[in-house]
């Protein structure tokens, strides 16, 4: 945990002048951890918050958090933040009683000041802190202070949001600075042969420069719009080896048994063990499938990076700036302590975007041109053809049931690996990780993941059901050797692995003849499960009519927030899923940032609705179809259903993320909606009107 | 570059009038970035096909990616950073903070200038009218929903 590694109050927080900042190695990506850090410091120590503020998180300074991902922060960086003002709070109190007397009840906090009440002493908590001893080590077991009264936080940043004047690392402009863009290959087998001399030679007459290292290619220099048109003139002018061509494999043909490194999943880890024997004469069995999907940040991926000839400065929207760090340095040959990241916002990422691949390449032109800021940016197209997708997932699931109730279930989850991000490792797992090393020179092979073992984590996340079943089977398949280039996408395998059960719950509810609620409230035991789903059935409207409402229910990863929810959707005679209402009830523990909180969750549910209906990549020899918003389609204003949300708070209960809660019921109450409505089953990923036309016709 | 152009081109931003220097073929939302340093306005897909970069060309909506400045000669252009001398663009900031109706903010600014111009033209606009209004505009987060609440709230106010 992140308070184990920087144990000290200093670590965390540090008074500068008549501020105190806060320092974190989770990113704010939009998820808003910075707002929840300041709230949590703000209740322990009553400071205004224009006394607080978050440090720039950069290597070197900030903790080394590791990856920002998994709806960790607020347990990880919140957990050690409110832990570190607990200590910093009693420091503070203790050193007003030595100067004035008193016991703890003396005193109180308010507005930036100690002081005791009935007297006129106050004491600027700021000339307390002058004395604060840097080795001071965290209490983490002192209580929480948590006055009722503070009102709600707005959201950082958005009064410069809303007037243009927030800066993203795109808007970075430093005297001097040149753009730059890559020009890339047809697709990733693509290797360069020739380009032609006369192109090359008009653009370095334009005062522009070709960086090229083996295959990696890429214009810089002054002025953004004479980057952009002569990096499409030079891709007009390359040669390229298709090598083959980018496989046409029938992906979900290829998700099978029989291709996968199989492991048996027990309370959510996969074991080293035989694969227990399928079940006997299921009642029930279904195949569930998501295509490859994309991120599809709105700003395509950029970096800036400055080499002096000694020292490499990055900006990145990395989620992870110290694995990146390490896994740069090596791709390089630099010493990881020349290399300095700092993270900048970039637009919302939702997992391992190009944004690493962005700063690695960044670095790489930087490093042929020193003393010069290089601003990269990807296109569009590179964003939609080179970002790292979710991988495609095939979900096998079986079930039996025995006096209306599931007597066994049996679910085997098969993907590629979620885990790409360039994480140090053997054989030099962080660089080969990275993009440019596929095409640079010195060209790295495809890494090769091994499968990965931890709890609930890539493919089989939510594999195991939350419900309570006699006998269940679960089964990891690895499937390795797949066209793209896959890692972490918000959830990772929950949503692939909640559609299919979510979906199957609904066909045993009707199978057993039970309501759905009724049937899944019967498999659970969870106190807190059954308060959602109660909470849940109370909040809902009668069906409109013409309309099929689909319920889900998950717990992320089985432990972290529950949510219960139901979607009224129609089907209108062209097939196509109009959303009309989503009722969602959530438990994330404590709320600390109530808006917060169900912002995070109703950005779920969008973009799981667009994943759910629209979102499919596609390609074919020549490279990927899906360059753009148009071959690769989203949800739109269009579409946009009524929200219904209620949190259940339980101030005594620990705060669990939610950042990634209420995708995977999206998906399946979708689905189950669409059954309802129509009476199809749609068990493939996106439900677009010629799914749901086919599914009508295979019936 | 520049120097094999002799055209001279101007433009009214935000009430002020510039002298552009860019290639007349440079598109609309280069000029404001690079040129003029307004960087409120953001670059999406290029494509016109994501709002990103949406400014208002005497009172219009329009998508500032693809075509090329020498277009908009002598036009009047309002950006993110000139919405707050309206009225109606003051409420729909205003309204869009209270909603809390982003989250990484990137389309912000491109529906913060769609919102104006709407309620500019149509000052009660239904659910449907907003909606379509917006749906030339990408938000990959999910702020929709608040989207559509604050541009209620601006309405309302």
């Amino acid at each position: 945990m992140s308070i184990d590694a920087y144990p000290l109050v200093s670590d965390w927080l540090t008074p500068q002048g008549d501020e105190l900042l806060i320092h974190t190695g989770k990113v704010d990506i939009g998820q808003r951890i910075s707002t929840a850090l300041v709230r949590i410091v703000q209740e322990e120590l009553a400071l205004p918050l224009s006394q607080l503020d978050v440090a720039a998180v950069r290597t070197g300074h900030a903790p080394d958090e590791g990856i920002t991902s998994g709806s960790n922060s607020i347990e990880q960086s919140g957990g050690a933040v409110a832990a570190a003002a607990a200590t910093l709070r009693k420091h503070l109190l203790d050193a007003a009683i030595n100067q004035h007397g008193g016991t703890p009840s003396d005193w109180a906090f308010e507005d930036g000041y100690i002081h005791r009440p009935g007297t006129n002493i106050r004491i600027n908590l700021f000339s307390l802190a002058q004395d604060l001893p840097p080795d001071l080590a965290i209490d983490p077991d002192l209580p929480r202070h948590i006055p009722d009264t503070l009102p709600a936080p707005d959201m950082r940043g958005i009064a410069d949001m809303v007037t243009g004047r927030f800066t993203y690392l795109h808007d970075i402009d430093l005297p001097g600075m040149w753009h730059a863009r890559r020009v890339s290959p047809p697709h990733v087998r693509a290797s360069l042969q020739d380009i032609d001399q006369a192109v090359l030679d008009r653009i370095t007459g334009d005062g522009l420069h070709v960086v090229r290292d083996g295959s990696f290619l890429a214009v810089t220099g002054p002025g953004e719009w004479a980057v952009v048109k002569a990096a499409t003139r030079l891709g007009l002018a390359c040669t390229w080896d298709s090598g083959g061509g980018l496989p046409e494999t029938d992906v979900f043909a290829h998700l099978a048994p029989e291709n996968a490194q199989r492991f048996p999943v027990v309370n959510g880890t996969p074991q080293n063990a035989p694969v227990p024997e399928p079940l006997d004469a299921p009642d029930l069995s279904g195949r569930f499938e998501r295509p490859y999907q994309m991120h599809g940040a709105l700003a395509p991926s950029a970096a800036l990076a400055e080499w002096t000839g000694e020292r490499l400065f990055v900006k990145s929207h990395s989620q992870g700036i110290y694995p990146l760090r390490e896994a740069i340095a090596d791709s390089l040959g630099l010493a990881t302590d020349q290399i300095e990241i700092t993270h900048v916002q970039g637009s919302g990422c939702y997992g391992h975007n190009g944004a690493d691949d962005a700063a690695c390449e960044a670095a790489c032109i930087a490093l042929a041109h020193p003393n010069i800021p290089i601003l990269l940016k990807w296109s569009r197209e590179d964003e939609h053809a080179w970002e790292p997708y979710a991988p495609a997932m095939a979900v096998q699931v079986d079930a039996k049931l025995a006096d209306g109730r599931i007597a066994a279930l049996s679910a085997e989850a098969h993907s590629d690996t979620h885990r790409g991000r360039p994480r140090p490792g053997p054989n030099r797992a962080g660089p080969a990780k990275l993009l440019a090393n596929r095409f640079r020179a010195e060209a790295m092979a495809p890494y090769i993941a091994p499968p990965n073992m931890g709890n609930h984590a890539g493919m089989h996340r939510n594999l195991d059901p939350v419900y309570d079943i006699p006998e269940t089977r679960l089964v990891k398949n690895l499937v390795q050797g797949l066209p793209h280039r896959t890692s972490a996408m918000r959830c990772l395998g929950a949503v692939a692995n909640i559609f299919a059960l979510e979906s199957t719950m609904d066909d045993l509810a009707r199978h057993a003849g039970a309501d759905p609620i009724a049937f899944r409230r019967a498999h659970l035991s969870d106190p807190r499960a059954l308060a959602v789903l109660d909470a849940l059935e109370h909040c809902l409207p009668p069906v409109p009519e013409g309309m099929g409402r689909g319920i889900a229910y998950a717990q992320y990863k089985n432990a972290m927030t529950r949510v219960g929810l139901a979607i009224d959707l129609a089907v209108t005679d062209t097939a196509e899923v109009k959303l009309h209402r989503v009722t969602l009830v959530a438990d994330a523990g404590r709320v600390i940032d109530p808006d917060g909180l169900q912002a995070q969750l109703e950005g779920g549910v969008m973009q799981a609705a667009s994943w759910a209906l629209y979102e499919q990549v596609t390609w074919d020899r020549d490279g990927i179809t899906s360059r753009d918003w148009d071959s690769y389609p989203v949800i739109r204003f269009d579409n946009v259903p009524d929200f219904d949300i209620t949190l259940l708070n339980h101030p005594d209960q620990r705060s669990v993320g939610a950042g990634e809660a209420s995708p995977g019921p999206t998906v399946a109450a979708i689905a189950n909606g669409i059954f309802a409505a129509t009476g199809l089953r749609l068990r493939r990923m996106p439900f677009t009107p010629d799914a749901i036309t086919q599914a009508a016709l295979d019936l | 570059m520049g120097a094999c152009y002799n055209v001279s081109l101007s433009l009214t931003i935000n009430g002020t009038r510039h002298d552009i220097t860019s290639d007349p073929d440079t598109p609309l939302v280069y000029v404001l970035r690079d040129e003029l340093k307004l960087k409120g306005t953001k670059l999406g897909c290029g494509l016109e096909q994501c709002g990103a970069c949406a400014v208002m060309v005497d009172g219009k909506v329009v998508l500032s990616c693809v075509t090329p400045v020498e277009v908009f000669d002598g036009k009047d252009i309002t950006t993110i950073e000139g919405i707050a001398e309206t009225e109606i663009g003051q409420r729909v900031q205003q309204a869009f903070i209270e909603e809390t109706a982003a989250q990484c903010g990137y389309c912000t600014s491109g529906l913060v200038v769609a919102a104006t111009a709407l309620l500019s033209e149509n000052p009660a606009p239904d659910s449907a009218t907003t909606k379509a209004a917006l749906t030339p505009h990408l938000c990959r987060c999910g702020s929709h929903p608040r989207v559509l609440s604050a541009i209620k709230r601006a309405a309302d106010t």
